[in-house]
């Protein structure tokens, strides 16, 4: 049954040649929003098809309206040479398009198994469905290279994993045509190799993929066309060979940009923080942190890599002072309170330590306040901020606009809320308001998570900027590209330990991947079974919330 | 940006909204065989058309004045206070304590110690459900709905057995001394030669009410504890990395929510009634709940909403004085302006933002071509 369909479907679209894919003019306006413009692409049978473009360029979206979510204003989709309605994700599965989110849509307490066949499961009792889903998984999994165990727990198997039932759960109904939306966000560099010899296994069976990222690697190392999108129009489609990343990079920001950081060799200094025996112990009795050892020096920034969920945000949350922890954290000499009525951010700012949260949206900002609320934030009670009982708010808007246009914020406009500016920009906010700060530990989370490239650039800057001013600055990102950029020393966290310092300038991705892994025997080569057995070893306890 | 201009956010859609409850409840009125406009122009002239209707809409409006802020407070905490009927309740006793049980020399040394024991004892009454909510995580929602019945209860106790002076068969305090009784709008308003009805029970709480209204707008948008009360209310998790303690927060919204609700007892408890009966709040900390949504938790926006809640009951009463329309229709009435101007606020709000949109495209469209 499944395979007829799969090649009836194509055996009509070989002779033709028609695109497996093709979107004529496709607009979609939310509010004043216009997030799509006249977009047209054309996506041919057995091939990848690399979507890039910054946050907020229109690509999920786009995406979204080719899976039914949202109903285009304007413009036609085209399936196999056929003009096709998608009113609903139903259409779209029934027109053989599957969707592998960001976030994965998996039900953690039920079988991959199960999973699979949620909601295609066919029939009233489960038992037979059970059986012939199992078949097509053997038989898929070998076809692909996609080997799961059918009867795992999802919450007991690692990330890499979970992605690939997502894709089984695309190819069992019957998609010829699969979207990725940032694949690789969640994996280690290993598990992303894996992935992409899976999609070209699936290339080479005759399957289309549509691969969204903003990492222009990626699509340089496995699309055979590529289209960038800017500002919801799309504003070049070339092959992939012909084409290089400084000029995508330019394409998707409008302007040349600079991929790599410019900086001086660090001159460290003495020991700001000095972490030792670390253990973080959550709210259920996981332990997340189980003795991190830790220095960062004057003058240096230490890049703290590794898979998110490995305890990289208790490590900052506690160093920020909103969670508890047990152990030494010493700063310039003098010890830290972790936990009790001192363990709070608006003593950790008293010490000298600012902070650029990992989630800007929902700690760094509140993001209905102003520009000038949020530019007061964690620091309303400084002396400049006052008159009297009352807040100075004249005062803080001065200070705010000052800031904004030290950071090149955009729209300079201190009464517009936060939530109205691009990601990029409400990181300068955060950014502006830390650094300037002066401290002498600044704490920076996922610097440029959803920001555009122009605004990274600038980001880094003054990131570097601070630290050559001879401050101390820990740096935690998932994008280990970033962390090999900035960073002078590089720790990499695992399952809540630190599996290993590297200085920066003599270690490269595949050591770190290795490590981000749990694996300190670096000289050596490692299989992916190897890789992923460790991993999921990691993932029974603390690697929960990605 | 935003779609739409500040004044229609703030104007135009309420009114939309109130016209669209207005019309509705019209039409429910023409349903039961009545003459909408002739009950319109009987709400008006009797809520509106004298001093003495006036005096009436007032001091409804100064209840829910007190309660509406008090809901506010806690809004902004993102803290849905529904006790403040009990908070006012006990808010009542402590006006009765105070009135009864001091000698006072003057009436705004007892309107300020009055005030003073209603605000603690409602302030009281809602730190108990706040320190739950805070520290047990038991929801506030239904721990201020549950302290409710405990008021009445409590009251009905201290009223029967205790406060109850004796020989005396219905449950309620003694008259208050001739000492405490607040002057009037009547009062205050004759020496300036502006004759108001003596027979209103608006009294000069209503302007305490006022202050406080400013004195909250002051709190919320210009002090730092203001400050943090919203930071809070907009996103929890910000406040803990700001180093804002989400149990101090919680406390002292709701003991300020609370001791608001409360305060409401110089009104109804000394102001009108001068002495403490059972159920003295005639469930104006309900309405409270729809004067702040309305409002839109701005005490501004309370004021005016209060005013029209005041306009709603006194308007009301008169209808059911002079119509066959009965009491219930009314609740009815404020029901469909409470859903219109709360919960369906978004229908009024996305069609107005369309029409903001285009008539902005069609001004963009024509310098830029």
């Amino acid at each position: 049954m499944t395979n007829n369909t799969t090649q009836e479907r194509q055996e009509t679209a070989a002779p033709t040649a028609a695109p497996a894919i093709e979107l004529k003019g496709i607009s979609k306006a939310f509010g004043p929003v216009q997030a799509n413009k006249d977009i047209s692409i054309r996506v041919m049978p057995g091939t990848i098809h690399g979507i890039i473009g910054e946050n907020g360029a229109g690509k999920s979206t786009l995406m979204s309206i080719l899976y039914g979510f949202y109903k285009a204003d304007k413009g036609e989709i085209w399936i196999d040479g056929k003009k096709t309605e998608i009113p609903d994700s139903q259409a779209a599965i029934a027109a053989g398009i599957g969707m592998v989110f960001q976030h994965f849509k998996l039900v953690e307490n039920f079988t991959v198994l199960e999973n699979i066949i949620l909601g295609a499961e066919g029939g009233r009792m489960l038992r037979p469905s059970l059986a012939k889903a199992r078949a097509t998984l053997i038989e898929l999994a070998n076809d692909y290279g996609l080997n799961v165990d059918p009867d795992a727990l999802v919450e007991d198997i690692g990330v890499g994993m979970q992605q690939r039932v997502e894709i089984l759960k695309a190819l069992y109904r019957q998609a010829d045509i699969l979207i990725l939306d940032e694949p690789t966000g969640v994996l280690t560099p290993a598990e992303a190799d894996q992935l992409f010899r899976i999609l070209g296994r699936l290339r080479s069976e005759g399957k289309t993929i549509i691969l969204i990222t903003h990492k222009l690697r990626e699509i340089m190392d496995i699309t055979d066309t590529v289209s960038v999108m800017r500002r919801g129009e799309m504003t070049a489609t070339v092959k992939t060979a012909d084409t290089s990343p400084p000029e995508l990079a330019e394409l998707m920001v409008g302007r040349k940009v600079l991929l790599r950081v410019d900086k001086k060799p660090a001159i460290p200094g003495d020991v700001i923080l000095d972490i030792q025996g670390l253990r973080v112990v959550d709210d259920n009795g996981v332990e997340r942190l189980r003795g991190i050892d830790l220095q960062v020096r004057a003058g240096e920034i230490v890049g703290i890599a590794g898979v998110a969920g490995n305890g990289q945000s208790e490590l900052l949350e506690v160093l920020g002072g909103y969670a508890n922890g047990i152990g030494t954290i010493l700063l310039k000499g003098q010890p830290l309170e972790l936990a009790g009525k001192h363990a709070d951010g608006q003593s950790r700012r008293a010490h000298g330590i600012a902070h650029v949260p990992e989630d800007r949206q929902r700690e760094g900002l509140i993001m209905e306040f102003q520009a000038w609320e949020n530019t007061a934030f964690g620091y309303h009670h400084d002396t400049d901020y006052r008159s009297g009982i009352l807040m100075n708010n004249a005062a803080i808007r001065a200070d705010t606009a000052e800031k904004m246009a030290r950071f090149d914020v955009r729209p300079p406009n201190p009464r517009l809320a936060a939530k109205n500016f691009s990601g990029g920009n409400q990181q300068k906010i955060v950014l502006a308001r830390e650094i300037e700060r002066n401290p002498d530990l600044l704490l920076v989370g996922q610097p440029t998570r959803g920001v555009d490239i122009g605004a990274i650039e600038f980001i880094h800057q003054q990131i570097v900027a601070l630290r050559d001013q001879g401050k101390a600055i820990l740096l935690v990102s998932v994008e280990l590209e970033e962390i090999l950029a900035l960073s002078d020393r590089i720790a990499v966290m695992f399952d809540g330990q630190i599996m290993g310092e590297r200085a920066a300038d003599q270690t490269d991705e595949k050591e770190l991947g290795l490590l981000m892994a749990g694996i300190t025997d670096t000289d050596h080569p490692h299989s992916i079974a190897e890789i992923e057995a460790n991993l999921a070893h990691a993932h029974g306890d603390a690697h929960k919330e990605v | 940006m935003d779609v739409m201009p500040k004044w229609a956010e703030v104007v135009l859609v309420p009114l939309i909204s109130l016209l669209l409850a207005a019309l509705i409840s019209a039409l429910v009125i023409l349903a039961i065989g009545e003459d909408p406009i002739a009950a319109v122009k009987l709400m008006v002239t009797g809520a509106l058309g004298s001093t003495y209707g006036w005096g009436y809409t007032l001091y409804y409006a100064t209840n829910f004045m007190f309660t509406g802020l008090a809901v506010a407070i806690a809004f902004h905490a993102r803290l849905f206070n529904i006790g403040g009927e009990g908070q006012a309740m006990l808010g009542g006793l402590g006006v009765a304590i105070a009135c009864l049980y001091i000698p006072w020399p003057h009436w705004s040394l007892a309107l300020i110690g009055a005030a003073f024991m209603a605000g603690l004892l409602g302030a009281i009454w809602a730190a108990i459900p706040a320190w739950l909510q805070a520290k047990r995580g038991s929801h506030i929602v239904i721990t201020t709905i549950m302290f409710n019945f405990i008021a009445a209860a409590l009251l009905n106790y201290v009223l029967v057995n205790l406060m109850r002076p004796k020989g005396q068969m219905d449950p309620a305090t003694a008259r208050f001394p001739d000492a405490v009784h607040l002057p009037t709008l009547h009062d205050l308003l004759s020496p300036l030669g502006i004759a108001f009805s003596k027979a209103a029970p608006a009294n000069v709480s209503l302007l305490v009410a006022v202050a406080a209204c400013f004195g909250l707008w002051l709190l919320i948008w210009r002090s730092r504890l203001g400050y943090e009360i919203r930071a809070y209310g907009h996103s929890e998790s910000a406040a803990k990395y700001a180093g804002i303690s989400p149990v101090k927060i919680t406390m002292i919204a709701m003991i300020i929510s609370g001791a608001l609700a409360g305060m409401m007892a110089i009104n109804n408890v000394m102001g009108e009634a001068e002495r403490l009966v059972l159920n003295s709040t005639e469930g104006a900390g309900f309405i409270g709940i729809a004067v702040a949504l309305m409002g839109r938790s701005h005490p501004l926006g309370v004021f005016i909403s209060a005013i029209l809640f005041g306009f709603l009951y006194q308007g009301g009463a008169e209808l059911a004085l002079w119509t066959s329309i009965p009491r219930e229709l009314i609740v009815v009435i404020q029901a469909l302006v409470i859903l219109f101007t709360g919960a369906l606020d978004n229908m009024v709000r996305m069609p107005l933002e369309k029409v903001f949109l285009a008539l902005r495209k069609r001004k963009a469209a024509g310098p830029a071509t």
